[in-house]
């Protein structure tokens, strides 16, 4: 998509986006966010006593608040930031994205959401292992939770250069500045995590979504009503201002390949209901019914905001000056809005909570391969589960820790790479490992062992196989204009998959996969048939299902 | 199973799974969830496709600057806010009385 940026936005200077904003108003606006965070934090952390606490909140929060939190989760610096400045400038396409993002929440509500909160406990590995041979399944669920987590982290911390410069005015050739910044943030979502479990993290998502959302209501409202809240005025006049022209109200600018966009269209509604951290948050409500509500509140929150995205995109495209939004600083178009209607103060306000959102997405990713890896790995593989409560979230914590680190280090490494594609390998692998298995446990008798093991780790190999042969990691031509390929590596080219997303072929590989090891895998037995009525049983009416704990 | 909380003998639950109750559930939930999940896994695909194979058709302009495209891709969130609160009203109505007599009964055996 680069190329086609900068191929037609000719030797504009794009203006400077560290020029604007007061940098201690930046900093005071997030100072506030992580003082209020912290002390819901804090009060969370007296009555972080059991496992189930620490992992689940004590499965103690309602559908609506929940339901705020998996907004807070899902909607990333990736998709404020990312979806209105592809808005602002491809136009109709970045507005793709945000559908897939949302329609795939049918997924979760239809199919997914009611069943696993009854019949899991901590993760997706539970439900798996339900009636699966343990420690092979909880193997294989905790690697691909693990691989996802580690993607979508990566892809969150490499977008936080961008934000540091606007926000704290460090330029991203201030390698060490942006480094110490990334460290810092780092730490405070490692502290975040060890102290408030997940209760804490639910909290921060919650302050942060509400911020955010209303941010973004009020952006809206401000845009449409300099237009007399005529949307057809205020895509006219995007229109006048683009380089593009009229091309911005149609398909066609950010995807020229047909067959990549279909294929990262069926990686994006079917990932979101394979996202480790987005089915976690299933288990943080005391019932089915309540993980129903949770679902609702976030399919309303997240679908009003794509829509109020929509209106910011082609906003930044009419208002902003012609030029300032190029593919250098795109991602940009929402605060540099900001600043254009409220002047600093909203610009501080609206770069703080972008940041706060790099931050509670982080949390939420570390504390569920945390868990992931204390619960299924230590607790049940390793120890066969007989780990004691306490030494499990014991090792969740040091987990955490670890993870953290991996994070920031990451962070430093990725910054200002090119690797915004890997949110959407992210989905490719949760559409390709997770989903077909979660729901052929869920809803297919004859499932076994062998198919989950099939499914999870042939998705997984095919996933990965396919996008380092991909022209996203090697070999899209160099563009003229700035010397370097649109492609991760420069310089070599070992591409032979012809598209960027490998969804269209590892999705189907996998459900089919699950299918051939489940027939190439044993027989049923007399024991199997049991556990799948207890499943079943238990899956739809909620019997034993894990209870919340009242403090 | 050591893990995953109080597991009964698995009797009460091979019970009621072989209970009409139960297959009643069971069919009506499948009956709503495929269908819908089918209809609107195609109405999306349809308009990836569309977008991605009819940029032509998706720029025809239907009143001032709004064209068939915008209007197809704001129909899906009017399709996706529409099917969450058809199913909030049917899960209400049609799953959640039965599920809890059959969660009650189960749980009254243990």
């Amino acid at each position: 998509m680069s190329e086609l940026a900068s191929g037609s936005s000719v030797a504009q200077a794009p203006a400077a986006p560290t020029a604007v904003g007061s940098v201690g108003l930046n900093i005071g606006i997030f100072l506030v966010f992580v003082a209020i965070t912290l002390f819901f934090v804090y009060r969370a952390s007296r009555t972080n006593k059991t496992a189930s606490d620490y992992y689940a909140a004590g499965r103690a929060f309602t559908g609506p608040q929940n339901g705020v939190a998996i907004a807070g989760d899902y909607l990333s610096a990736a998709s404020f930031l990312g979806i209105a400045g592809a808005i602002a400038l491809n136009g109709y396409d970045g507005f793709l994205y945000s559908i897939g993002f949302l329609v795939a929440w049918l997924v979760a509500l239809l199919l997914v959401a009611e069943l696993l909160r009854n019949t899991g406990k901590y993760t997706m590995g539970d439900v798996l292992a339900f009636r699966m041979r343990q420690r092979p399944v909880r193997a294989a669920a905790a690697t691909s939770t693990l691989v996802v987590s580690f993607f979508y982290l990566l892809a969150q911390m490499a977008g936080a250069g961008g934000l540091i410069a606007l926000l704290l005015q460090i330029p991203t050739t201030n390698q060490l500045g942006q480094g110490v910044v990334i460290a810092v943030v780092g730490i405070l979502m490692i502290f975040y995590v060890l102290v408030g479990g997940m209760k804490g993290t639910t909290y921060v998502q919650i302050i942060k979504a509400v911020l955010l959302i209303v941010g973004a209501a009020v952006m809206t409202a401000w845009v449409l009503g300099m237009f007399g809240f005529n949307l057809s005025d205020l895509l006219g006049r995007a229109v006048e201002n683009s380089p593009r022209g009229e091309a911005v109200l149609a398909p066609g600018l950010q995807y020229t390949n047909p067959v990549d966009f279909v294929s990262l269209g069926l990686a994006l509604v079917l990932g979101t209901a394979g996202l480790p951290h987005i089915l976690m948050r299933f288990y943080t409500v005391p019932t089915a019914k309540e993980a129903r509500r949770s679902v609702v509140w976030a399919i309303w929150l997240i679908g009003l905001f794509y829509l109020f995205t929509l209106v910011l995109g082609y906003g930044a495209a009419a208002l902003l000056p012609e030029g300032t939004i190029t593919s250098t600083t795109q991602n940009n178009a929402a605060p540099l809005l900001a600043y254009y209607l409220g002047g600093e103060a909203l610009l501080g306000i609206i770069s703080a909570v972008a940041f706060a959102t790099i931050l509670a997405v982080v949390a939420g990713l570390t504390i569920t391969a945390s868990a992931s890896f204390a619960h299924d790995v230590y607790a049940n593989v390793i120890k066969h589960g007989q780990a004691s409560p306490d030494a499990e979230v014991r090792v969740a914590r040091t987990t955490a820790v670890v993870i953290g680190v991996v994070a920031i280090a990451g962070g430093i490494i990725a910054n200002g790479q090119n690797i915004a594609f890997l949110v959407a390998l992210a989905f490719a692998v949760a559409a390709s490992a997770n989903l077909p298995t979660i729901l052929y446990s869920l809803f297919w008798k004859r499932f076994n062992t062998t198919g989950a093991l099939f499914s999870i780790y042939g998705g997984l190999a095919i996933c990965i196989v396919l996008i380092v042969f991909s022209p996203a990691v090697s070999g899209k031509p160099v563009n003229p204009a700035t010397g370097r390929s649109a492609s991760m590596i420069q310089g070599v080219d070992f591409h032979w998959f012809p598209l960027d997303n490998p969804g269209l072929v590892s999705i189907p590989a996998s459900f089919l996969l699950g299918i051939i090891g489940t027939y190439v895998g044993r027989r049923r037995g007399a024991e199997d048939e049991a556990r799948y009525a207890e499943m079943e049983v238990r899956s739809l009416t909620g019997a034993g299902a894990e209870k919340a704990i009242a403090h | 199973m050591s893990s995953t909380g109080e597991r009964s003998t698995g009797t009460v639950y091979e019970e009621v799974q072989a209970s009409p109750e139960f297959a009643q559930l069971r069919s009506r939930l499948r009956r709503f969830v495929f269908p819908m999940s089918a209809a609107f896994l195609a109405w999306y695909l349809l308009y990836v496709v569309l977008a991605s194979y009819a940029p032509g058709f998706m720029a025809i302009s239907v009143f001032g600057n709004i064209n068939v495209g915008l209007l197809i891709g704001l129909l899906q969130f009017v399709s996706t806010f529409t099917i969450t609160t058809v199913y909030v009203r049917f899960a209400n109505k049609h799953i959640d009385p039965a599920a809890k007599e059959l969660r009650e009964r189960i749980e009254g055996a243990e």
